[in-house]
């Protein structure tokens, strides 16, 4: 489902990806863990179509599109879906209009029939309870003064409302308690089907014990350094990431 | 701002956004679209181009009006004559040249009894008429499908079609053209004219009480709650013309009035002068709401052409209890020059003042209003949203004064501005006088851009860029557009995004 061969990217004119290759196929949960400065939110950012990364070398093929040619709204049509790390406020747009608007562009881009506000508002309330949502919340602008939270459950409801076919998760943990990280990963988990890819990106094993993934991979110095199965990210946990350094040193 | 009887002035603080790297995804303007800019060919009676004397009785005399108007409008021709145009606005525009200026332009066709009466070139020239009409969308047919709302067509320099007239004469509600009314209801114009904006008053006010020719007349009787919208759809057509309507509304004791406006003109190299005046007058217990969607030529992208609008707006709240709401959406004009006012007298009056103000590649606005509080536990209300774009300038300018007897007055003002690119400007500038020791003054100002995170969030949805941009603009305009009316909120919106167009690359 998503390809990436060699990427390079450089930001500011600094190499941040150097060479990363990675697949994803549909169906399957993959993790990316790696320390800070690794590279994991230029990954996320490149994939999602954000400008400002310039891409020096590689490809990425997205269920057999060249991913790197579409724009970012282009990417969200075919189905790429990014759940941010830190989702932006946007006041006075009602969270209810707005995935209103973006559904429907979704839907008209596969050929589907746009939803009236009653279809809309039918799915909308469904979907709610998936992600155990207040009502409230949901109808309010979007992700104005809602905390740390409540803005990563908002992604969730967005991610399962637009059912992209493939999803990252940029550090989808960070800034939440316990109870908000199991609703969470409760959301994603009811998420995970066999047409759908997913690449959950995380400092911190914790996530995955939520969201247990088939394969892990290490982020390092923009290059996938080493992957495994989900014992992985255990060993990371425990052991931190220099032994890895370590490894990579000597086989270089 | 804590009770006490000083005066306060902000400063003046341009706000010129920086360039950000990532700032690619909102490009410069380019053309957009002005759906009105079509001219209607038709014969017309107009007067030779030039402000005198002679052209100011010329006026008076095509309208038959009597003495007492005439010298109504020479007393305001002498005085304009000692006036200088006013300088202090934050607008850059040639100096007008009024002896170039046609001040009467009417279609030669007037008072249509029968339409089967009508010569070959009159019908041909009414249906034109008609047409341009339905091409700008405005219902000239009682039965069309916006029949819950009155028009009154004004187009160039008189009032062509007023609807549902006999309809509103049953409960006792005068809406005509003001033309209509002098001569119909002499004893009101003659009693309200000027009462609220004297000739005195400006430049332009003045100027307008001298060359005025038609606008709307609206009269509501005591405890009468007008049926139905009116609305007053203003068109400048001829070329080189100016247009200087005058609207009178008068709300008697406890009755209610929404009343809206609307504004185009065809796509000209030239600039066109609209010098306008309104006057509201409110009594006990009465209540004005007065919406507005100016679409007039904005100019092309270079600033070629475009409508100067200055005009004068202001409510009297005279009675108790009384309330004159203003609502503006202001997207077309060169310039603007605009501060629509309540004069808040009768004690608890309110006064409420919603813009929303566009300024797109050249186009300028200085716009904004004043409050006045005289009467004791009087409210004032001020939401204002300028959205600046290309190179356009946007100037908020407000003042809030409250009076001696203002005892226990309030406002609350509440003024955002919103910048796309790099180049375009956004001032605030309000006037903050405070002369009772119990009035509360509350103001907040803010100056935002559209910015790339929230762009690439709403794109990264599957919004496109331009889809983005108006969901954010709109949300920006939120508390503004419900407060017009169902219909013209909807217009409001559409106008906006068409106004918007091209704003991202």
């Amino acid at each position: 489902m998503l390809e990436i061969k060699n990427l390079k990217v450089k930001v500011g004119g600094k190499d941040i990806l150097r060479g990363l290759t990675l697949d994803v196929p549909a169906g399957e949960v993959h993790a990316i863990m790696g320390p800070n400065g690794s590279g994991k939110s230029t990954l996320s950012y490149v994939l999602a179509g954000r400008e400002g990364y310039d891409v020096t070398g590689g490809e990425v093929s997205f269920d057999g599109k060249d991913l790197l040619e579409m724009e970012a709204d282009e990417r969200a049509r075919e189905g790429m879906f990014l759940a941010f790390q830190y989702p932006v406020e946007v006041p006075g747009v009602s969270n209810k209009v707005f995935l209103k608007h973006a559904l429907n562009s979704i839907r008209k881009h596969r050929g589907q029939e746009e939803l009236d506000a009653v279809g809309f508002l039918k799915l909308f309330r469904s979907k709610l309870k998936t992600v155990k949502m207040d009502k409230k919340l949901a109808g309010r602008e979007l992700n104005s003064g809602f905390s740390g939270g409540e803005k990563k459950r908002n992604e969730i409801l967005q991610m399962a409302m637009l059912e992209p076919k493939f999803a990252i998760l940029d550090e989808t943990d960070s800034g939440l308690d316990i109870d908000a990280l199991k609703a969470v990963s409760d959301g994603v988990n009811a998420l995970r089907d066999e047409n759908r890819g997913m690449l959950v990106i995380t400092h911190y094993q914790r996530l995955l014990d939520y969201i247990v993934p088939d394969r892990v991979h290490v982020l390092l110095d923009g290059r996938i350094v080493k992957s495994g199965g989900k014992e992985l990210a255990l060993e990371l946990e425990e052991r931190g990431y220099d032994w890895i350094r370590a490894e990579q040193g000597g086989a270089n | 701002m804590s009770p006490s009887a000083t005066a306060t002035t902000l400063p003046t603080e341009p706000v010129t956004p920086a360039v950000t790297e990532t700032e690619a995804t909102i490009a410069e303007f380019t053309a957009r679209g002005y759906d009105a800019g079509f001219v209607t060919d038709i014969s017309t009676d107009t007067a030779p181009p030039g402000l005198r004397e002679d052209t100011v009785r010329f006026i008076s005399a095509k309208k038959n009006e009597p003495e007492w108007l005439l010298e109504y409008r020479l007393r305001a021709y002498r005085h304009f004559l000692t006036l200088a145009e006013p300088d202090w606005a934050h607008l850059n525009y040639d100096p007008i040249d009024l002896q170039d200026i046609t001040f009467y332009s009417a279609p030669k066709l007037k008072e249509i009894k029968n339409i089967d009466d009508l010569t070959p070139e009159e019908r041909a020239d009414y249906d034109e008429l008609i047409k341009t009409y339905e091409k700008l969308g405005v219902p000239l047919h009682e039965r069309s499908k916006l029949s819950g709302v009155a028009v009154d067509a004004v187009f160039d320099s008189v009032s062509v079609v007023t609807t549902f007239k006999e309809q509103l004469g049953k409960v006792g509600v005068i809406f005509c053209p003001l033309s209509e009314a002098v001569e119909n209801h002499p004893e009101l114009v003659k009693q309200y004219l000027g009462s609220v904006v004297p000739h005195t008053d400006n430049y332009f006010s003045a100027l307008n009480a001298a060359v005025f020719s038609d606008g709307s007349f609206v009269y509501i009787p005591k405890g009468v709650r007008c049926p139905m919208e009116l609305s007053t759809y203003f068109r400048i057509n001829a070329a080189k013309s100016g247009q200087f309507e005058r609207t009178l509304i008068i709300a008697e004791e406890g009755s209610y009035v929404s009343y809206l406006e609307g504004c185009t003109a065809p796509m000209r190299d030239e600039n066109q002068l609209h010098a306008a005046v309104v006057e509201l007058i409110a009594m006990d217990d009465a209540s004005i709401k007065y919406s507005t969607v100016q679409n007039w030529y904005p100019g092309d992208e270079n600033g070629v052409g475009g409508i100067y609008n200055f005009v004068t707006k202001r409510g009297a709240c005279r009675g108790k209890r009384s309330k004159i709401s203003w609502t503006q959406v202001e997207t077309g004009s060169a310039i603007t020059w605009k501060y629509p006012s309540c004069i808040l007298q009768g004690d608890d009056s309110v006064g409420e003042f919603y813009s929303v103000a566009l300024s797109n590649n050249r186009q300028q606005a200085d716009t904004g209003t004043k409050m006045v509080h005289i009467g004791a536990n009087t409210r004032s209300t001020i939401v204002s949203k300028g959205i600046s774009a290309g190179h356009g300038q946007q100037t908020y300018r407000g003042q809030v004064k409250m009076l001696k007897g203002a005892k226990g007055a309030r406002n609350y003002t509440q003024c955002d501005s919103l910048l796309m690119g790099d180049t375009a400007i956004a001032d605030t500038v309000p006037y903050i006088e405070v002369n009772n020791s119990s009035a509360q003054v509350e103001h907040e100002a803010s100056t935002s851009k559209i910015n790339d995170d929230q762009l690439f969030y709403l794109m990264q949805r599957g919004l496109s860029a331009e889809d983005a941009v108006n969901l954010i603009v709109n949300g920006f305009c939120k508390d503004v557009f419900r407060e017009l009316p169902m219909e013209f909120a909807v217009e409001a919106q559409k106008l906006l995004e068409v106004s918007l167009e091209g704003a991202v690359g």
